[in-house]
Formats: C-alpha cells, sequence, structure tokens
C-alpha cells in the first residue's frame, strides 16, 4: 500500500487542515449568500416597480454582473480598488463584495421572476374581498412567492459555494491554498499526494452541494401547485 | 348481425386507492356502430376509452378486436393500436409538423404506404373538412375547431376500424363545437365505427345508435337514444340527465 | 494619484490580449461543441434507460454538477498525471469544460424532453407509433427545439467559466491581465482592457440568446391546447 500514496490524507492533521480551508470559502459563500438574500429581496420588489427608469437601471445593473465572470470582477475590486482607495483590502474582503453583488443580481432576478408569475387575478381577487394593497402583499402575494422561490435559492446557495472556490486565486487561504501546502511539504516522501488532495477536495465540494441540490430539487417537486 | 369490432369482458381498472374505476365493465360495438357513453365526470369513461387503446392497462378482463385478443401481450401493442383510432379532448396535434405531414406522419411511418398516395387522400380528407387551404399551416396558427378537425383527419389517414373520441369538444369555444361534430355526424352516416364519449346531449342524441350510461365505472343503463333521453330507467341516470335542464 | 490611462500601454498590448482572447474563443468552442454531443449522448443513455450506462451517467451528472469547474480543473490537471495521465492545459481545459458543460447540456436536453405533455406520446401511440418512433420523431424534436434557449445560456455560462483556466497555466485573458499587472503595475489599462476583452466575446452571444429566447417562446411551442 505505502506507494498509494492515499496516507497522505491522515496523517498528522492534515484532513483537518483540509476542512478548515474548505470552512474558510463556505464562510465566505455563507456570508455573501446572507447579504444576497436580503438584499435580493429588496431589488427583486423593486424590479416590479412600473416605474420604467428605476426598472431600467435593476436591468443594467443585471446585465452587467451577469454578463463578466466572477473572477473578472474578483480581480476589478481585488486588483482594482486597491490601487484607487489606497487601501490594501484583503481577498476575503474583495470576495465578499463581489459575491453579494453578484448574489444580490441573481437572487433580485430570482425574487422578481417569482413575484410576476403570480397572476393578476390573485391581485385583483384579494382586491375585491375588499382587503388593502399592503394586505394582499402580504397574505396572498408574499406566501405563494416564497413557495416559488424556495428551490432555486437554495439552488443559488450551490452555485454560491462553488464559485467561492475562485478566491484561492486572489490569494485567500483556503481549501485549495491549503492542499497545495500539504501537497509541498510531501513532496519528497509522497509524489502522488496531489491527486489524493485533489481528489478528496473534489468529494469535499461534492459531499457539500450534492445534499443541497437534492434539497432543492425536492422542494421543487414538493411544492409544485 | 353485423360483426363485432370491438368488445370488452370483465374489463376492471383501479388507481392506486383502490376503488375501481372500471368494474366489470362487458362492451361490445359492431360494425358501422355509433355508441355514445355519458356519465358524470369521473365515472371512468375516458378512461374506459384509453384502455380500449391500449393507453392504459387493464388490471383484469379481456379486450378483443375483431374477436382477437389484444391486451395480453405487451410486444404488439402499437399493432393493435394502429387498427384503433383516436381523438383527444387537447387535440394533441404535433406542434413540430405542418398539417399535412401531422396527417400523413403516421400512414408512411407506421404503414409505410406510398408516398403520392397517402398525400393525395390526405388532401381529399382535408378537403372534406374544409381545411384544405390550410394543409401548410403549423398548428399554433389554427383554431381550436380547425386543430380537432385536423385532429379527426389523421385519425382516419389510418384507416381505422374502430375510432374513439374522447370529449373532442370540451375543450373548445362554443362557436367552434358545431364545425367539429357536424363532421363526426357524417362520419356517423358514413358508417364509422365509433366509441363516442361526449357532454354534448344534443349530439349524443343525433348520433348514437346506443347510447350507454357508465356511473361509478359501471353500466347502469344501455338504450336506444330516444328511450334514454326520454325516460331513463334508473334514479341516477334521471339525476344526471335532469342537470342538463334548467327550470 | 491616478493619472489617466496609459493608452500608449494599451495599444502595445493589444497583441497580447488579442492572443489571450482567441484562445479563450478556441477552448470554448471546442468545450461547448464537445458538451453539446455529450450531453444528447447523456441524455438519450437516460431517456433509453440503456441499462448499466443509464446510473453511470446518473453518477457523472451529479458528480460534475456538484462540484466547482476550478476543482475539477485542479484534480485533472495536478491529480491525474500521478497516475500517469498527463495532458497539456490546453487538452485538459477542454476536457474539463466538457466534464462540466456535458451534465449542464444533458439536463437542458432532460428538461426539454419532460416539457413534452405526456399526451403528446400517447396521441402518437394511438397512431400506431412504436416507442422508439415516437421518441425519434415527436418527441426529440419538439424537446431540442425548446432546449436552444437553455443551449445558449449554457453556452454563455461556459464561455464565462474558461475564466479560471489562469489556474492550470492556460495563457488566457486573465492570465495575461495578472501578469501585466505584475510586472509593471498598469492595474487600471490591464483591467480596462480584459473587461473590454470579455465584453467583446460576451455580449454579442449574450443579444443573440436573447433574440433566440423570445422567437422559441413566441414561436408557441409546447401550448398546443390553446389558441
Amino acid at each position: 500500500m505505502q506507494d498509494m500514496g492515499i496516507q497522505v490524507l491522515f496523517e498528522g492533521i492534515n484532513f483537518q487542515r483540509l476542512l478548515a480551508g474548505l470552512m474558510v470559502s463556505l464562510n465566505l459563500a455563507l456570508i455573501s449568500m446572507a447579504f444576497s438574500i436580503v438584499l435580493g429581496i429588496v431589488l427583486g420588489m423593486i424590479m416590479t416597480v412600473k416605474n420604467r427608469l428605476v426598472r431600467l437601471i435593476c436591468r443594467i445593473y443585471l446585465e452587467t454582473v451577469r454578463i463578466m465572470p466572477q473572477l473578472v470582477l474578483l480581480f476589478l475590486v481585488y486588483f482594482g480598488a486597491a490601487k484607487h482607495f489606497g487601501v490594501d483590502i484583503s481577498g476575503e474582503m474583495a470576495a465578499v463584495i463581489v459575491f453579494t453583488f453578484w448574489g444580490t443580481a441573481e437572487m433580485g432576478d430570482l425574487v422578481r421572476s417569482a413575484l410576476i408569475s403570480i397572476p393578476k387575478h390573485q391581485y385583483e381577487s384579494g382586491y375585491s374581498l375588499g382587503m388593502t394593497k399592503l394586505q394582499v402583499y402580504i397574505r396572498i402575494i408574499l406566501p405563494q412567492t416564497f413557495r416559488r422561490l424556495l428551490p432555486s435559492g437554495v439552488n443559488l446557495l450551490t452555485r454560491m459555494i462553488k464559485t467561492t472556490s475562485l478566491v484561492v486565486l486572489i490569494g485567500v487561504v483556503e481549501v485549495v491554498k491549503v492542499g497545495k501546502q500539504i501537497i509541498d511539504a510531501s513532496r519528497y516522501e509522497n509524489p502522488k499526494a496531489a491527486l489524493w488532495i485533489y481528489g478528496a477536495i473534489f468529494f469535499l465540494y461534492f459531499a457539500i452541494c450534492f445534499p443541497i441540490s437534492r434539497l432543492s430539487a425536492v422542494l421543487e417537486r414538493r411544492l409544485k401547485t | 348481425m353485423k360483426q363485432v369490432i370491438l368488445e370488452t369482458a370483465g374489463l376492471t381498472k383501479s388507481f392506486d386507492k383502490g376503488n375501481a374505476v372500471l368494474n366489470k365493465i362487458d362492451f361490445s360495438i359492431h360494425q358501422g356502430e355509433v355508441v355514445v357513453i355519458v356519465g358524470p365526470s369521473g365515472c371512468g369513461k375516458s378512461t374506459f376509452l384509453r384502455c380500449l387503446n391500449l393507453l392504459e392497462e387493464a388490471d383484469s378482463g379481456e379486450i378483443l378486436l375483431e374477436g382477437k385478443l389484444i391486451n395480453q401481450e405487451k410486444k404488439n401493442v402499437h399493432k393493435y393500436r394502429e387498427q384503433i383510432g383516436m381523438v383527444f379532448q387537447s387535440y394533441e396535434l404535433f406542434p413540430h409538423k405542418n398539417v399535412i405531414d401531422n396527417v400523413c406522419l403516421a400512414p408512411l411511418l407506421v404503414q409505410k404506404r406510398n408516398k403520392d398516395e397517402v398525400k393525395e387522400e390526405a388532401l381529399k380528407l382535408l378537403k372534406r373538412v374544409g381545411l384544405l387551404e390550410k394543409a401548410e399551416s403549423y398548428p399554433r396558427q389554427l383554431s381550436g375547431g380547425q386543430k380537432q378537425r385536423v385532429a379527426i383527419v389523421r385519425a382516419l389517414m389510418m384507416h381505422p376500424k374502430v375510432l374513439l373520441l374522447d370529449e373532442i369538444t370540451a375543450a373548445l369555444d362554443p362557436e367552434m363545437v358545431r364545425e367539429v361534430l357536424q363532421v363526426v355526424l357524417e362520419l356517423a352516416k358514413e358508417g364509422m365505427t365509433m366509441v363516442i364519449v361526449t357532454h354534448e346531449m344534443e349530439f349524443a342524441r343525433a348520433v348514437a345508435d346506443r347510447v350507454i350510461f357508465l356511473d361509478r365505472g359501471e353500466i347502469l343503463e344501455e338504450e336506444k337514444p330516444e328511450e334514454f333521453f326520454t325516460c331513463p330507467r334508473t334514479e341516477r341516470a334521471k339525476k344526471f340527465l335532469n342537470t342538463f335542464h334548467y327550470e | 494619484m491616478r493619472g489617466i490611462m496609459d493608452y500608449s500601454f494599451i495599444v502595445e498590448n493589444t497583441p497580447l490580449y488579442l492572443e489571450a482572447a482567441l484562445l479563450t474563443i478556441k477552448i470554448a468552442a471546442c468545450g461547448i461543441v464537445g458538451s453539446f454531443v455529450v450531453g444528447i449522448v447523456c441524455c438519450l443513455i437516460r431517456e433509453l434507460k440503456i441499462p448499466l450506462l443509464s446510473p453511470l451517467v446518473q453518477v457523472y451528472i451529479e458528480l460534475s454538477r456538484n462540484t466547482p469547474l476550478l476543482i475539477q480543473l485542479f484534480f485533472l490537471y495536478f491529480g491525474l498525471p500521478k497516475l500517469g495521465i498527463v495532458w497539456s492545459s490546453e487538452a485538459c481545459g477542454i476536457i474539463g469544460l466538457i466534464f462540466l458543460g456535458g451534465s449542464y447540456m444533458a439536463e437542458g436536453f432532460r428538461t426539454g424532453i419532460d416539457n413534452v405533455p405526456k399526451i403528446q406520446r400517447e396521441s402518437a401511440y394511438s397512431l400506431g407509433l412504436t416507442g422508439t418512433q415516437t421518441f425519434w420523431k415527436i418527441i426529440l424534436p419538439q424537446a431540442i427545439a425548446t432546449s436552444v434557449p437553455v443551449f445558449c445560456a449554457n453556452s454563455i455560462f461556459l464561455l464565462k467559466e474558461t475564466s479560471v483556466f489562469s489556474a492550470v497555466a492556460l495563457a488566457d485573458l486573465m492570465y495575461v491581465t495578472k501578469d501585466l499587472i505584475g510586472l509593471y503595475y498598469k492595474t487600471d489599462e490591464a483591467l480596462l482592457m480584459l473587461v473590454i476583452a470579455y465584453l467583446i466575446i460576451l455580449l454579442p452571444l449574450s443579444l443573440i440568446s436573447t433574440w433566440i429566447e423570445r422567437r422559441v417562446r413566441y414561436a408557441g411551442y409546447g401550448n398546443t391546447g390553446t389558441l
């Protein structure tokens, strides 16, 4: 077994170090996701207003964020902001800013499409029962919106987690970086370390994202009305 | 007596909940006969038609096409369906094909008939239902009534031994019902063998040789239309027919 | 503290970006075509329920969809050579992109197939078509037509994903940008050129895709029940 090299995963605290590295990316994903949900709901509601100018501005924001690869956005903030504002923002900071910026746009669009997918009759039948606009919104529209939003929202979380793997490219010490350190450290006694380390990282990501996307699929089936 | 085209013996079907949708149905239809099945929603009439066309698998019982048992083997299902035409409530034309391709597809693909001959027949039939000029149109460009007439032509192109019509006017706007039923009336006059499920009672009365009243998966009455519509024997049939009258 | 852009620097380095952009396009094109093929094959295997292959495809799709491309690339480029499987950066990029894209395309086609109403199938059956005939003549053409917008969206997605290729030493746009920033500190110029390069590649595609999506939606596919 000695030349398989799998033992590299279990030497010392290697595996714990990998997990700790993964937690760094996960934390970034969760923080960005939390911001994105809050801001995205607001954005989504704004995107359904009648004012054309407001809608246009939102649209431009959305399309701008969507058309650029997230890594380009990361570069813009990480390298660009550092230079212009004289502040040396950390990779983590840049990541949260960029992923919130991106996540808000995606979430906003999900909220918007959930809102407009509610048939007009639902509003009208609420009004015809003598309910006020606010009552209709809170009692009739939002609960239905939430049901439609939940599966795609959960799905966005997996996209967020996958996307945060990019932060290694702007120097954040996370799971891939830790993996590289382990591989470098065991270069001589274990030349096959890279296979196992990257394999392990691959399956760690899978272990996290798979249940979440199953959940999203189950929710989608359950909440279909 | 004319030849029996299609018959069932003890046909039973239930869905997951266990109570039978169809309970031991014995049914037969002769060459050139038009049988109309009526009954309240959920009585099993659509399921019955779908069983006849082997779209649903019956739990037990036999289905015979010209005396040949057809619901026991899995392999040749399409061979039997080929001989039994069906028209659906929602038309189900193939949206990616134009009218002429819709009606010619199965004769060419399934029966491997000669292309020119098939096309000629298609145009003749389309002309008969008043849709000759729509031959190159796509389904989305047609009205509901036009789509349904195309669907009837599509089924006829296979020269089916019997035609099953499943509430073919239920999805239509009222002013389009007539144009479709007119086609069916003409087919009846020409001696087409048909099993029709419908909610149009006037039409049922006009077209039927025999009316079957189906309720809770059982045949409660089987009469000539005049008798059924003027003096139904069972209470349930009376009640059902009364729902169509307003005082 | 910040001057105006150094335009001569931009002009000087345009060829570098052009070359990098062409590399990106080349790899993306190979990846997209490959994904399309893999996607259709996977979808067929699952739809026709081919034994053994079908569950395998399912596993592949889940693995591919639930891991980041970057990690897939690291495994392909740094991990697999330890097993004797060595590829060039370019091959690795293309294979990685196909590994990722294949599952997205397969899912896209499957949604297309699922969106064909069940009764369309029955209506073909009632005309005597066999299961295979129904699939090829009735279901698949409709499914492909309705998945065109998904295919476009996936293509754009894959093109954007190519931005991580610098991680496996491919001299793509990100790589050149990082290089220039590191060498000359011309951050603004390098980033500007990066953004412009991606805009030139992605904007037309995005517009075409929006246009196609409208066309397909208004073509009225799928809703045969209503007038």
